[in-house]
């Protein structure tokens, strides 16, 4: 479904991905993580090409992602995302939020918007929300509306961008339940994220970065049974250490 | 010092068979439609240059730029005389156009380069991901200004936009350099005609500061109708 | 219709042009100069503690801040001779009613000038044993105007341009000097565009320096 040959790309001359390869299946969960600063949430961003890349390909569905001739916003209606600061348009309610690019984008009538928004937020957990604004509810509260106006366009993949790093502690289970839930119906999703527990329970495969470069590329079990770079070993012991 | 009011100085007649104080009220008249039809212009200017100038596409940028640079520094009173004595000079076509419209677009684009200056600094304040939640979702990029980034921007500017609306009543005043009979051409004639320059001085000015507190009002009223539930009233002096 | 420049000699910028660009500029300088002490003391007296210093303050500010300048001119120059009972030129008019009127906009600079200096400054200069004045004077005001300088610095350009709004009261300044040029060899066209353009150019060129300055403050910060 997604598939990234040979990435590299700069910041200036400051080289943030080196020769990064990875790919996601149809219906598999794939878990990147590493180190703040080693590229994981620049990666994830090129693969709806929010972030431009200098070489290598990116596929999703098929459709080359870097190729001038792609129609980018067709091509990014069908990738959900959710950003680590929520990104929830504060001018407009939570059924706006979820109706705009319905049909805006999908040219979708009002009502068919709607109504699929209405089944979204219930979903969520978040009806008697819908008629309020964003910044009335409460950080947990705002991911999961963004998930669901990602999940409202009927996405073949989604990508998460470090989701729950910006939530209150107690907040950041409402928001896996709902990701897990999703991995469980067999969505296609990349995710960047610390969570570890997370990854045990759903990913099939972990991506671990360091320094721009992809380091592992490994099967959930292999990866926590016996990471086999030092890097890696590292990075676990520290991140499992409490 | 013996000084007496003489505030029937407004009842003498001006000897074209109205009173000054008529006199005063049209000039009034005069400023607020200088001032709110150079408004309406310098709105939509800024608001499109200013847009421009966050765009990705370099040379758009530069050229937005270029136009707030031209009138942010040529002075108000040397852009009135430019439309008032040289562009129709130039462009012979516009000899017709009456001096109250030239002033109107003299004030209106001088203006418009500090909407725009307003405009540009709201948009860049919403945070980067704000455009690129919008692009995820599939909107093109001048769906993602006119849904996303501009609803917000505008209602962020809407404080200094404020201050710039009470400004243009104020710059309005630079008119009479070009005999528009605006408030202050009337103070100026009225005071040499009546000797009356105090009490003549004082009603002008009252008039002036009364306007734009009226703007004021009107501009703080729209700023809480518009206001997002939820979201912080921005920090006011 | 072009313009034909031919009129515009090195005699023409001596007899017209030198002596109102002179002016402008000492206008503006003194202006500035001027309103920057008096504004600062604005600022001070705005944010004392006691409220018959503050109170004039803010009204003073306040009434400046809200009449167009051109009637600010208008006043002053229909006052002071009223005030001190003999005429006054239009130049020494328009030097008190810029320093006057410019200071309460350079107080509104200077005021958050202060208050962009941490309240920690001003008290650790009195854990010091400095007075009031002194900590003020020795501690945030140097701070204060360092923080403003390109604020101030925007000002001025603003100053600079507003000068040529001594139009009103007839004092002979720059553009005063490119109209007489323009009326005395029948060029008006050609006066007005050359003003717009020295202007600009020396605008234009003033926030250049500004942006450079303050880019380099950003860096030093």
């Amino acid at each position: 479904m997604i598939e990234i040959r040979n990435v590299s790309k700069w910041f200036g001359a400051f080289q943030v991905l080196k020769d990064c390869s990875a790919r996601v299946d149809k219906g598999e969960v794939v878990v990147v993580c590493g180190p703040s600063g080693s590229g994981k949430s620049t990666l994830i961003k090129c693969v709806n090409a929010l972030e431009p890349i200098q070489e290598g390909e990116i596929t999703v569905a098929g459709i080359p992602v870097t190729d001038p001739k792609t129609d980018l916003p067709k091509l990014r209606a069908k990738v959900g995302m959710v950003f680590q600061h929520f990104e929830l348009f504060p001018h407009l309610s939570i059924m706006q939020n979820l109706t705009l690019a319905q049909v805006r984008v999908l040219r979708r009538t009002r009502e068919e918007a709607n109504e699929k928004a209405l089944k979204l937020l219930d979903r969520v957990g978040l009806r008697d929300q819908a008629q309020k604004f964003p910044g009335q509810l409460s950080g947990g509260q705002q991911q999961r509306v963004a998930i669901a106006r990602a999940l409202a366009m009927d996405p073949l993949a989604m990508l998460f961008d470090e989701p729950t790093s910006a939530l209150d502690p107690e907040m950041i289970n409402e928001v896996l339940d709902v990701m897990v839930e999703l991995a469980h119906e067999g969505m296609t999703m990349m995710c960047v994220t610390h969570e570890m527990g997370f990854a045990r329970k759903v990913a099939h495969r972990v991506v671990f970065m360091d320094g721009g470069e992809i380091v592992e590329d490994a099967s959930k079990e292999d990866f926590f049974g016996k990471p086999r770079s030092e890097r890696a070993q590292l990075f676990l012991s520290k991140i499992l250490q409490h | 010092m013996n000084f007496r009011w003489e505030w029937e100085v407004f009842l003498r007649d001006t000897g074209g068979g109205e009173s000054y104080l008529d006199w005063m009220i049209s000039a009034w008249g005069w400023t607020l439609a200088v001032s709110a039809l150079a408004w309406l212009l310098a709105l939509v200017l800024g608001s499109a240059v200013g847009t421009l100038r966050t765009v990705p596409s370099a040379w758009v940028a530069r050229l937005a730029s270029a136009w707030v640079e031209l009138f942010r520094n040529i002075p108000l009173l040397v852009q009135i005389f430019l439309w008032y004595h040289v562009i129709p000079a130039l462009v012979p076509p516009l000899k017709e156009v009456p001096g109250f419209a030239l002033v109107v677009f003299a004030l209106g684009l001088f203006t418009s380069a500090r909407v725009a200056e307003q405009v540009r600094a709201g948009i860049q304040s919403l945070s980067r991901g704000q455009q690129a939640a919008g692009l995820a979702l599939g909107l093109s990029l001048p769906q993602a200004y006119r849904f996303v980034l501009l609803p917000m921007a505008l209602r962020i500017v809407i404080p200094p936009l404020t201050s710039e609306s009470m400004n243009i009543i104020k710059n309005s005043s630079v008119a009479f350099a070009v005999s528009v009979s605006e408030l202050t051409l009337f103070a100026l004639q009225a005071q040499e005609e009546t000797a009356r320059g105090i009490e003549v001085y004082l009603a002008v000015t009252g008039l002036y500061v009364a306007s734009a507190f009226t703007v004021n009002r009107a501009m703080t009223w729209i700023e809480a109708r518009v206001r997002v539930p939820g979201q912080a009233a921005p920090e006011r002096r | 219709m072009g313009l034909d420049l031919s009129f515009f000699t090195w005699d023409l910028a001596r007899n017209f042009l030198i002596g109102g660009l002179i002016f402008s500029v000492v206008l503006t300088l003194v202006a500035m100069t001027g309103g920057i002490f008096f504004g600062t003391l604005l600022a001070l007296a705005r944010l004392s503690d006691r409220p018959w210093l503050a109170f004039p303050a803010a009204g003073y500010v306040n009434a400046m801040r809200s009449v167009p300048l051109v009637m600010v001119i208008l006043w002053f120059f229909l006052l002071i001779p009223f005030l001190i009972g003999r005429p006054i030129g239009a130049e020494w008019s328009a030097v008190i009613t810029f320093t006057a009127f410019e200071s309460a906009y350079y107080s509104e600079i200077m005021r958050a000038g202060v208050q962009s200096v941490a309240r920690g400054q001003a008290a650790a200069g009195f854990a010091l044993g400095l007075t009031y004045a002194q900590s003020m004077r020795l501690v945030v005001l140097p701070q204060a105007f360092r923080n403003m300088l390109p604020v101030l610095l925007t000002q001025t350009i603003i100053l600079f341009q507003d000068t040529s709004l001594v139009y009103a009261i007839g004092a002979y300044d720059l553009l005063k000097g490119f109209e007489t040029a323009g009326k005395n060899f029948n060029r008006p066209v050609e006066a007005y565009t050359l003003a717009a353009v020295v202007y600009f150019v020396i605008c234009y060129s003033l926030s250049g320096s500004v942006r450079r300055l303050q880019r380099r403050m950003a860096v030093v910060r």
